[in-house]
């Protein structure tokens, strides 16, 4: 459990916000030529890195808008907080 | 057995005051090569390790542990075995692990304290009442043991159960497989643990796996605190951190870790003689052997390797185990962990050999895969021997997040993933 700087909102409880797993996972642009084990890869394989982990969240119970976030998962530290479609930063 | 425990030993014993017990298994340094090797020191690893050197005659064997065995799932689970799994292949899974938990005692000399106590799962809505009324039917099909009790019969089996009709989520019945219940977690890594160092298997705690070394698709080794040990099989059976030694080897799996919790309150007398699970609220309970209850809470929705876990999932548990049991409103709790589990898409394991030729996962388990230890094992010991699965993990491979062909036992087994 910790504190999420909302990009939108501001400090708020972790518990306020939803994740939508791994960040910068690009949608096939040609979903119809993909072979089944690039839709493999796309839906279900992860870096379930334990580390810095750049991430999707959603703010579900306050703006209901989605963000990215960096974050040790070994220790729930977040390093950076930015929105969808900004760069990531470099940590 | 050299050291076989009985009544007599235990007489024998007690006559040096229990100081001349021998240590259960060995601390041996790692020898350079080993025919397998297998990642994981906990259950389901040191189950492995049994059962490749009793059943595959595999006796050059190491077992690798990163911190001391058993420390890990092993030691922070709900104990809660159990079989009634909807889906056919689950049902194979599960039931053979079962089945092998009836005798697994007897089969280490070890107590592992195995009670078929009863696991009882409640409905609270009627769509709750629908899918277990379906799976009991689908058990029976499968030869499994499970009934349904309406309000009554659920109020009769476990009286303290709060059944009246006026609760947020009233009781409208349960199913009932009296063959389930519980085992003394920490005795089963001990009883594997145990066997498999009696028959040759080196043990080899405080040893963490760095990398693992392959030439082009066939595994060469793997790189430890200890040093490199050659080796042309390796099973990793790691929980919660089998992406990272999957990273090590150039592989993602399709798994998500994240700190699941449990707690335990402080010992009272005999209260609760069954386990109850409760799949829309979310909570079981059961009472250990000492006397605690033991709560198991939810995961958090995030990924994380903290082996904490957050408050409002323990407040969130705790208040429905207070609607469920307003006889516990002034229980104190004692203790409360996490522990990290790796979870697929489809809520099934993975028993499988991967496209690394020596290389074979058994990972997956999600919240459940203390109920599957002997099971689990007993299969991933058969597929890393013959470098094919048995027919009964045959479903549970890796393959099928590619081919679609998924166990999809989520939201379909009976407590929530």
């Amino acid at each position: 459990m910790f504190i999420i700087n909302c990009p939108y909102c501001g400090e708020r409880d972790q518990s306020e916000f939803s994740c939508g797993g791994e960040a910068h996972i690009v949608r096939p642009k040609q979903p119809t030529e993909l072979s089944d084990d690039e839709w493999a890869e796309y839906l279900f394989m992860r870096k379930n890195i334990k580390g810095v982990q750049f991430e999707r969240w959603n703010h579900a119970h306050g703006c209901r808008k989605w963000f990215n976030m960096v974050r040790d998962t070994s220790n729930d530290k977040i390093h950076a907080v930015y929105k969808m479609g900004e760069k990531p930063p470099v940590i | 057995m050299k050291n076989k425990y009985s009544i007599f030993s235990l007489i024998k014993n007690a006559f040096s005051q229990h100081q001349n017990w021998k240590q259960a298994w060995g601390n041996p340094e790692p020898k350079k090569e080993y025919d397998a090797v297998i990642v994981g020191g906990g259950g389901h690893g040191l189950a492995t390790a049994y059962y490749l050197a009793k059943k595959h005659n595999m006796k050059n064997i190491a077992v690798l542990e990163k911190g001391w065995i058993g420390g890990g799932n092993t030691g922070r689970n709900t104990t809660i075995i159990r079989s009634n799994y909807l889906w056919d292949a689950s049902a194979g899974l599960y039931d053979h692990a079962l089945k092998l938990w009836e005798n697994l005692s007897q089969e280490l000399n070890y107590n592992i304290m195995f009670s078929q106590r009863g696991v009882m799962n409640l409905a609270h809505n009627l769509q709750d009442v629908r899918d277990l009324k379906r799976r009991t039917h689908a058990n029976r099909l499968n030869g499994i043991d499970a009934i349904w009790l309406d309000t009554k019969e659920v109020k009769e089996f476990c009286p303290i159960i709060n059944t009246s009709p006026d609760i947020r989520y009233p009781v409208l019945g349960g199913t009932l497989q009296r063959r389930a219940g519980t085992a003394r977690h920490d005795a089963v890594a001990w009883g594997y643990a145990r066997g498999a160092d009696e028959m040759g298997v080196d043990i080899i705690q405080n040893c963490e796996v760095k990398g693992i070394k392959r030439n082009r698709d066939q595994v060469e080794g793997i790189e430890t605190t200890k040093g490199f040990i050659k080796t042309k099989k390796i099973g990793v059976v790691a929980a919660g951190h089998s992406s990272v030694i999957a990273n090590m080897a150039g592989l993602k799996l399709p798994l998500e870790s994240k700190p699941l919790q449990a707690l335990v309150s402080e010992p009272v007398k005999p209260i609760i003689d069954t386990v109850v699970m409760s799949n829309a609220v979310h909570a079981y309970v059961s009472q250990s052997d000492k006397g605690e209850l033991v709560i198991g809470a939810g995961t958090d929705a995030y990924i994380s390797y903290t082996q904490r876990g957050s408050h409002d999932v323990v407040e969130g548990t705790l208040k429905a185990i207070l609607e469920l049991y307003p006889i516990f409103s002034r229980m104190k709790m004692l203790r409360q962990w996490g522990g990290i589990v790796d979870i697929c898409p489809d809520a099934s394991p993975i028993i499988s050999k991967t496209n690394i030729k020596g290389l074979y996962f058994n990972c997956g388990w999600g919240t459940g895969g203390f109920k599957a230890t002997p099971g689990s094992g007993d299969l991933f010991a058969y597929t890393i021997a013959n470098d094919e699965p048995h027919k009964l993990n045959a479903a549970f491979n890796l393959n099928r997040f590619v081919s679609g062909d998924l166990v999809d036992e989520h939201g379909a087994a009976a407590v929530a993933h």
